[in-house]
């Protein structure tokens, strides 16, 4: 428990898988990120098994994922998104079961680590971006002209805005992997005092237990603000207003 | 933000009782109130002032992180060793201080500062 606080973010591999000089191993990131896939599954399946009217306990809780997702989509995108659906609750539920996941003492969280965030991110800008030239052809480059700019301002405007549009990506991927890397690193500098401080060490075990909980909020809304901002991007890329 | 999603659904507990054609009948009504139940969106809500802080002290890295790479890439591409790095650098802070300046303002997160605003402006009207 004396390690240092960044000790817990190693990457580990169980597996070690070598192909032509590249590393495949399967490491312990990947290993939660099957548990986290299975548990999001076993928990759909398991849970709507019934399809009772009434619903129960479990199936309540996956209706109200379903609606807070269904909801979001809605709000953001409007009706046109819905195709987009599946993509966008495989995303939140990849998160959100990563980032409760890794709460529990003894696991790893993947979503702290920024290139999972980022590798993420990656895939919902690009395949936003492909979306919005799908759509709109060329006119999708529109977007980066402001209306109303003097024509002398444009060149510097325009490149202004598409740097800004590809720094999106990375402040996504960073706002998460960043949160999450914040909360668990205090954490375990926490769980330190309590050992330095001997008899007085309830008092950091107080804070702990405050600050866990405000964690299991930052995780939720996490994950919600990151499914969330793709939904903004999409509609970007579908409605172009 | 997570407020207004979790605000929003009233009547989750009272569906113990009542027939199935009862229940189709106010599953109607229920997504009626839910598609006029609009407005506030995302983005709305009052964030907290660290929350802020974290995200305009990314937003001003990722845009100067960015500028500095593209840079970085377009010199080695082009064989023009410094110059368009220190352009890009230029560039890229333009860029990571308007996406700071977005979330200050409170603007949403979409494409293109003139239609960010407009659409924060007739929020406002909407509000009034």
């Amino acid at each position: 428990m004396t390690a240092s606080p960044v000790e817990q973010f190693r990457i580990e591999p169980l597996v070690p898988i070598k192909l032509g000089g590249l590393d495949f191993s399967f490491t312990n990131s990947a290993l939660f990120m099957v548990v986290a896939a299975c548990a999001a599954s076993a928990l759909f399946v398991l849970s709507v098994r019934r399809r009772a009217v009434i619903p129960g306990r479990w199936q309540a809780a996956t209706e109200m994922l379903y609606e807070v997702t269904a909801g979001m989509i809605r709000d953001t995108v409007g009706s046109e998104g819905r195709r987009y659906f599946p993509f966008i609750f495989t995303l939140f539920m990849f998160l959100l079961f990563g980032n409760l996941i890794g709460l529990i003492p003894y696991t790893f969280t993947y979503t702290s680590h920024i290139i999972v965030t980022a590798a993420l991110a990656m895939a919902v800008f690009i395949g936003v971006t492909i979306i919005g030239f799908a759509r709109h052809g060329l006119g999708y480059l529109h977007l980066f002209l402001p209306e109303g700019t003097p024509i002398v301002a444009a060149p510097l405007l325009i490149v202004i805005e598409i740097l800004s549009y590809f720094s999106r990506p990375f402040s996504l991927a960073m706002r998460l992997a960043i949160n999450m890397l914040v909360g668990h690193v205090l954490l375990q500098l926490l769980a330190g005092f309590v050992i330095a401080l001997g008899v007085l060490g309830f008092v950091p075990i107080g804070f702990m237990g405050a600050i866990f909980l405000l964690e299991l909020l930052v995780a939720v809304l996490q994950a919600y603000v990151f499914t969330i901002l793709s939904c903004i991007y999409l509609n970007d890329a579908i409605h172009m207003h | 933000m997570v407020d207004d999603s979790a605000g929003s659904r009233p009547g989750k507990t009272d569906e113990a009782d009542g027939s199935a054609d009862d229940f189709d009948a106010r599953l109607r009504a229920a997504r009626a109130r839910e598609e006029k139940a609009e407005g506030g969106g995302p983005g709305s809500g009052a964030s907290s002032g660290i929350g802020v802080g974290l995200r305009v002290g990314i937003e001003l890295f990722a845009g100067l992180a960015v500028g500095l790479a593209i840079g970085w890439g377009l010199d080695r591409w082009l064989g023009t060793k410094p110059w368009l790095m220190i352009a890009f650098f230029f560039l890229g802070s333009a860029a990571g201080i308007l996406n700071a300046y977005r979330v200050g303002a409170g603007m949403d997160d979409s494409v293109g500062l003139g239609a960010a605003q407009r659409r924060r402006d007739a929020k406002d009207q909407g509000k009034r």
